[in-house]
């Protein structure tokens, strides 16, 4: 898939959750055609700041030009990208990466799995499978209820299951211990993203249940274009690869995550 | 229109700004962002003889106007880039520099002799400066001797343009270029990443995998310059300058230390196309100050 580098306005900037921010970008001109799952590379508007942060896809209005991104602000630089106003401009690569396969397999019963602000591809991908007539199941977890983000906007497209740590929210625990899940027959693919210790527990629960699944990455990167070899995960098949180029989304199958 | 191109030995390049090894990977990884063909050189990955893995994740640490990585040289070796790489990177359009590194002096030597023989490869560039693999790499580069040793092998070995690439991680840089100087290499390039660490201080833990790593960007500019400009004028071969170069106005700097050519590196991850605009920047300049040619600014720092 070719990649841009575009200027793009920032047409909204909100908080979408105690430390998140929903930032909207529009682009003047038509936006490329992009897979959920994909990311972007933002420049951030900080002198404090030297590399790109990668970001995921999280919806698109093709009819108005309009990215979103959920952002968790944990540093400088998420920061920097939570404090800008409307009206400024952010440069972008996008899109990069290889996204959910949804595409190219045939899946009927969809289950996206998000922890934290790993739910932030799903919104993306629930608007694909909604456009195609399926309607997803939302499988989500957080710490607390206000860190699950962005709950209405998910219901419009699929049914929301939650957990949380503390119980304020769905049922009390991990997403793998979900009463939905013991009943493996009602999904035949998996897609999740977040903490990486979310995301191998949910590999090994599907590799149990014979479920396909594939899992969404986050390393830290430099280049995000699979020029500089700073983002590897070892796999399977060919050992170092990189998660910004063969990823960010990966079949368990390739991980070395089952010995 | 002014003359932007310079040579490096025998080898004429149309511009003076290459994209330094490990951060522009084959080059085609940027060919969506820019005309990749307006470069001057390409340098392409670090190659060894044997392919290697590379160092363990994390591999990247972001500081203070600069970063730290670690990736130790992972490729696939030299026969997968001969039958895979090179055919597809001599159709760029600009010369292409393979990146040699080895772990001992008979890798190095086996490897310059196999790139020796692809006729659309007009130079090598010797890694003898990479902090980042145990053995071999860098402990040639810090001493005199060895790094004198490991180019003349390879002199013997290859007849193009041999480029050696030097470690900032010395008492005295000079030194160790006119050592390879008088081992029969046609340029230095400097520098390679200054060996650097970070902490994630609530973790209590090294953020490499590696605990130490190599360090580049704009924090260390100031020091390349200085190692650029002295080694100008301690040796008669060309010098190509880079480290932390950033914009037209920093490349302009090191040609005027004495530089015949630079290289961008980690401003490529900054923005994609700058090696464009650098070329453009360059010109720019020339034409303002009333120059005919890049070679009237070589080295022509009034002090
Ligand atoms: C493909 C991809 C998609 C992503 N999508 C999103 C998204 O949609 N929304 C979102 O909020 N975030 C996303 N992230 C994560 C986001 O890129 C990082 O949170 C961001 O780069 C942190 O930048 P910062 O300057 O704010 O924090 P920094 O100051 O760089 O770091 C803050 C803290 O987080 C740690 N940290 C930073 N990056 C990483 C990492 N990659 N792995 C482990 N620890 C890390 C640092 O050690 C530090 O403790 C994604 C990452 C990737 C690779
Ligand atoms: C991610 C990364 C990988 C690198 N890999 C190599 C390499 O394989 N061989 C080499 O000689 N130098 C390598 N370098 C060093 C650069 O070529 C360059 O010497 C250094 O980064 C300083 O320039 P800069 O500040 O413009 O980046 C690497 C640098 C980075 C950041
Ligand atoms: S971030 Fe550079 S290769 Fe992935």
């Amino acid at each position: 898939m070719k990649k841009f580098q575009l200027d793009l306005i920032v047409a909204d900037n909100r908080m979408a959750g105690p430390s998140a921010t929903l930032l909207t970008l529009q682009y003047p001109g038509e936006l490329p055609d992009m897979v959920a799952g994909q990311f972007a590379e933002l420049q951030v508007p900080s002198a404090k700041v030297l590399l790109r942060r990668p970001i995921s896809i999280h919806s698109i209005d093709r009819k108005n030009n309009l990215i979103e991104f959920l952002i968790q602000i944990v540093g400088e630089g998420t920061q920097s990208l939570a404090d800008i106003k409307a009206g400024e401009k952010v440069n972008v690569l996008l899109p990069l990466g290889n996204g959910f396969s949804y595409r190219s397999t045939h899946v009927a019963k969809p289950l996206l799995i998000g922890g934290g602000v790993g739910v932030a591809p799903l919104l993306f991908l629930g608007q694909e499978f909604a456009e195609h007539g399926i309607r997803p199941t939302f499988l989500f977890g957080g710490r607390t209820e206000a860190l699950i983000l962005r709950k209405e906007e998910f219901q419009k497209y699929g049914d929301l299951f939650m957990t949380t740590e503390d119980g304020s929210a769905g049922e009390k625990g991990f997403v793998t211990n979900h009463s939905l899940l013991l009943d493996s027959e009602h999904f035949d693919r998996i897609y999740a993203c977040g903490p990486t210790p979310m995301l191998k527990a949910v590999a090994h629960w599907a590799k149990e249940h014979e479920i396909a699944c594939e899992v969404s990455l986050e390393h830290r990167m430099a280049c995000g274009i699979g020029a500089c070899l700073c983002c590897v995960e070892d796999t399977a098949d060919q050992g170092n690869v990189c998660v910004c180029k063969e990823g960010p989304v990966f079949e368990i199958e390739r991980l070395k995550w089952f010995n | 229109m002014v003359q932007l191109s310079t040579k490096i030995g025998s080898l004429e390049l149309k511009n003076p700004v290459m994209t330094a090894s490990g951060t522009f990977g084959y080059g085609t990884e940027y060919a969506d962002f820019m005309d990749i063909s307006r470069l001057g050189a390409i340098i392409v990955k670090g190659t060894t003889l044997a392919p290697r893995q590379g160092n363990p994740y994390p591999r990247m640490a972001e500081t203070p106007s600069g970063m730290l990585n670690a990736v130790g040289l992972q490729n696939k070796g030299v026969d997968y880039f001969v039958d895979h790489i090179y055919p597809e990177v001599q159709k760029i359009g600009t010369a292409i520099i393979v990146n040699v590194s080895g772990s001992c002096i008979d890798d190095y030597v086996q490897t310059a002799s196999i790139i020796n023989t692809l006729d659309g490869i007009p130079a090598i560039e010797l890694n003898i400066s990479c902090p980042n693999v145990k053995q071999g790499g860098m402990a040639f580069g810090v001493n005199p001797e060895s790094a004198a040793q490991v180019v003349s092998a390879v002199r013997k070995a290859y007849d193009k343009t041999l480029i050696v690439k030097l470690s900032p991680n010395v008492t005295d840089i000079t030194e160790i270029a006119r050592a390879v100087e008088g081992a029969g290499a046609d340029s230095v390039s400097l520098i390679n990443t200054m060996l650097g660490m970070a902490i994630d201080a609530e973790k209590r833990r090294p953020i490499l995998s590696t605990v130490t790593g190599g360090m580049s960007g704009p924090a260390v500019k100031p020091v390349a310059l200085r190692m650029v400009w002295q080694t100008a004028k301690a040796v008669k071969i060309p010098v190509i300058g880079l480290g932390g170069i950033c914009s037209a106005t920093d490349a302009i700097e090191f040609l005027l230390a004495g530089a015949s050519a630079i290289q961008i590196g980690t401003a490529n991850f900054i923005d994609p196309s700058i090696s464009e605009k650098v070329v453009d920047g360059i010109a720019d300049y020339l034409e303002r100050h009333g120059f005919n040619s890049v070679q009237d600014i070589i080295g022509a720092l009034q002090v």
